[in-house]
């Protein structure tokens, strides 16, 4: 069982997916003593084409939004049989899984107490139907149902606040991570599995397709996103904040002028200068700026 | 034992003696009395079980799944609109091949909302892929639950049962029923030892993708065990009989004097009692009247049906549902069992009745016997108001 390849290569995903890099870098914290419940969505498709699937531990799809709650099931059977103690289990989606359709099945299971870590793997939009908006797309990113135009700067809203939602719930572990970082992600994996209870992770996971940038530069746009104050790296345990990843903060413009989805903003310094304040408000709120130029991490 | 019992009661007493390790359920009228049985159940140590309180029947659809998924006996109820709304997750059970057993405590559907009974809620579901069983009597719902999980866990069936009982004639009403003892139910109904199961030393992916070279094979298979349901349900029912004592024969349809009788009706659920009295006063006046009780309606028995039929002059199909826009989903199969045979009877007749709660009574059912005549019926609705129907909105 040491051997075993917990998430296989030969898996349909894109080049340069990295929700694929995240999913493997979550399953592989966790172990093989790991049950996983799936969410409708690419990691689905792309992992468990029939016949092949590529996960070497047991895993199930039910459908878009129940993760959860099938997840809730599972926890609940093994607690009847006894066997909770020393198996994980793991209910994952995308973002549209995440915050849009599956948010109640979320909320009954974070509010019921199961031992669950629910790992949302956000790209930003639902990219398994063709990039459209979900509830945690970032401001003015354009997508196919929130394009940019002459009247439009793409999507009107900043993205749902799902750590705040998670830890409104008085759940005892709460973190965000990134592909681009991922000792950190890994580590937090680990953690959440350290604490009994639900658990929310959710993890920046670039989307070259969606995003529109090459391939091969997903790690980079995944830490600009982190080095920009635009996507922050916090961690809670019982409600309180016990470690950000801080940074020496980049201008958003780097980020946003990786990729293809901001493009329509480069000719709109109005329109930069807004995302320029959601990072600035992130970077007051958690303390993500160092203050001695040497530190580059806390946690 | 015999005991007097509230039906609710029936249905927590004996899933209580199925022992199943997972129960979840959200609360809809009029399904709720069972599940807050087994709650108590629960919170008096009765009852091992792992009771899932949910934020929707969606989720508790999907709790029981992910229960059954891990290897273990599982059960929920719902009604109406819960049963709607779990309505993809139960299309998906039936998929993924999971045995479980859900009571569906018969109601109307909205709009305009109505929480009593009709069986429009399981009717809509029929597509679904899992076996229905509409109980007529309080026996029959202890009896019938205990068959389900048999059934349900046969590796040669590997599919979910819906148990349906009209909402409040039966949830709510009482009658003596003899409960099987423990160790009967221990015997009919051994623990459950899954085929498959979500399990770290045996890895399995469930629910994968699958394309068009492989997804139409799936609902095959599904077809064809249900055929094959058909010959294990009486398998089942002869089991049962050996250790409880009850004889429901082949427990896919009952007839009640329909060997040398000319008019029949066709009906499934709690209304086949009246409908009995009815025969039985009608009999009386020597009048060659019977019934054909539909027990399995998922999978439907033709064959036996057919034979139960074949020789009756005139047929009457009472619906408690509505396919909106076409002929009623029981005329349905009526129609369809005869359809290119030689022997068939000279009408069918459909009658709609009892819908969002409006008693059938035994008035209703002579006007049923009355109106088959001769002349086909294509589909009547019975004790409709007409003054009701002549109302003009005053804007």
């Amino acid at each position: 069982m040491k051997d075993r390849v917990l998430f296989r290569p030969g898996h349909t995903a894109c080049a340069g997916c990295g929700q694929s890099l995240a999913a493997r870098l979550v399953l592989e914290a966790a172990g093989p003593n790991t049950i996983v419940t799936n969410n409708t969505g690419c990691l689905e498709v792309f992992s468990t084409k029939y016949p092949e699937s590529a996960w070497g531990v047991p895993w199930i799809h039910s459908l878009f939004e129940n993760a959860a709650a099938v997840a809730s099931g599972i926890e609940s059977a093994l607690v009847y049989l006894g066997k909770k103690e020393g198996i994980n289990v793991i209910a994952q989606a995308g973002d549209g899984g995440t915050a849009d359709i599956g948010l109640q099945a979320l909320s009954g299971m974070w509010e019921r107490g199961h031992d669950i870590l629910y790992c949302c793997y956000d790209n930003e939009a639902y990219m398994n139907t063709g990039i459209q908006r979900s509830g945690l797309t970032p401001f003015n990113s354009a997508t196919t149902t929130s394009p940019a135009g002459t009247q439009s700067f793409g999507n009107i809203r900043p993205k749902k606040p799902m750590p705040e939602i998670a830890l409104a719930h008085g759940i005892p572990y709460v973190a965000t991570a990134s592909a681009g970082f991922g000792q950190d992600l890994q580590r937090k994996v680990k953690k959440a599995f350290s604490i009994k209870g639900p658990k929310y992770l959710q993890i920046h996971v670039p989307c070259p397709l969606g995003w529109r940038h090459e391939p091969n530069l997903t790690l980079q746009v995944a830490k600009c996103a982190v080095e920009t104050g635009l996507y922050p790296l916090i961690e809670f345990e019982g409600g309180v904040l016990v470690s950000r990843r801080q940074i020496t903060p980049k201008p958003v413009e780097e980020y946003l002028k990786m990729q293809g989805r901001f493009k329509h903003l480069l000719n709109a310094p109005e329109e930069i200068k807004k995302i320029q304040e959601i990072a600035d408000n992130n970077i007051k709120k958690y303390g993500l700026k160092v203050e001695n130029t040497t530190t580059t991490e806390k946690s | 034992m015999k005991e007097f019992l509230e039906g609710s009661r029936t249905v927590a007493e004996t899933v209580k003696r199925c022992k199943p390790g997972v129960i979840s359920a959200y609360p809809i009228t009029p399904q709720t009395h069972i599940v807050e049985e087994l709650a108590q159940m629960v919170a008096n140590g009765e009852l091992g079980s792992s009771f899932v309180n949910v934020e929707s029947e969606h989720s508790a659809a999907s709790v029981v799944l992910g229960g059954a998924a891990a290897g273990v006996r599982s059960y929920t109820a719902t009604s109406s609109q819960g049963l709607l709304l779990m309505g993809e997750v139960i299309f998906n059970i039936a998929g993924l091949r999971l045995p479980l057993v859900l009571t569906c405590a018969n109601r109307s559907v909205s709009a305009p909302i109505n929480i009593w009974n009709d069986q429009q809620d399981s009717i809509s579901l029929r597509d679904a892929g899992w076996i229905q069983l509409y109980a007529e009597s309080l026996q029959e719902i202890v009896d019938f639950h205990l068959m389900a999980y048999r059934l349900s866990e046969d590796k040669s069936v590997m599919l979910p049962v819906m148990v349906c009982m009209d909402g409040f004639i039966l949830t709510h009403g009482m009658e003596t029923v003899d409960m099987p003892e423990q160790d009967q139910v221990d015997k009919f109904l051994p623990p459950y030892k899954p085929l498959y199961k979500l399990d770290p030393a045996e890895p399995l992916t469930m629910g994968l993708l699958a394309d068009p070279d492989y997804y139409m094979e799936t609902r095959f298979a599904i077809q064809e065990t249900l055929k094959e349901v058909i010959r294990i349900i009486p398998k089942v029912s002869e089991e049962f009989k050996s250790v409880f004592g009850r004889d429901y024969k082949d427990c896919l349809i009952e007839e009640y004097f329909t060997k040398d009788a000319s008019k029949v009706i066709v009906a499934m659920g709690s209304v086949c009692g009246t409908i009995k009295e009815v025969v039985d006063q009608m009999r009386q006046k020597g009048k060659k009247v019977g019934l054909l009780k539909i027990i399995s309606f998922r999978p439907f028995p033709y064959i036996q049906v057919y034979q139960a039929l074949k020789n009756v002059a005139q047929v009457a199909v009472l619906d408690k549902a509505v396919s909106l826009g076409a002929i009623s989903p029981l005329a349905v199969e009526i129609k369809a069992t005869f359809c290119g045979k030689k022997k068939a009877p000279k009408v069918i007749s459909s009658f709609v009745a009892g819908l969002g709660g409006r008693d059938i009574t035994s008035d209703s059912v002579k006007e049923i016997f009355r109106k088959l005549t001769q002349q086909e019926c294509a589909q009547e609705f019975i004790d409709l108001k007409p003054e009701l129907l002549t109302e003009e909105y005053e804007g």
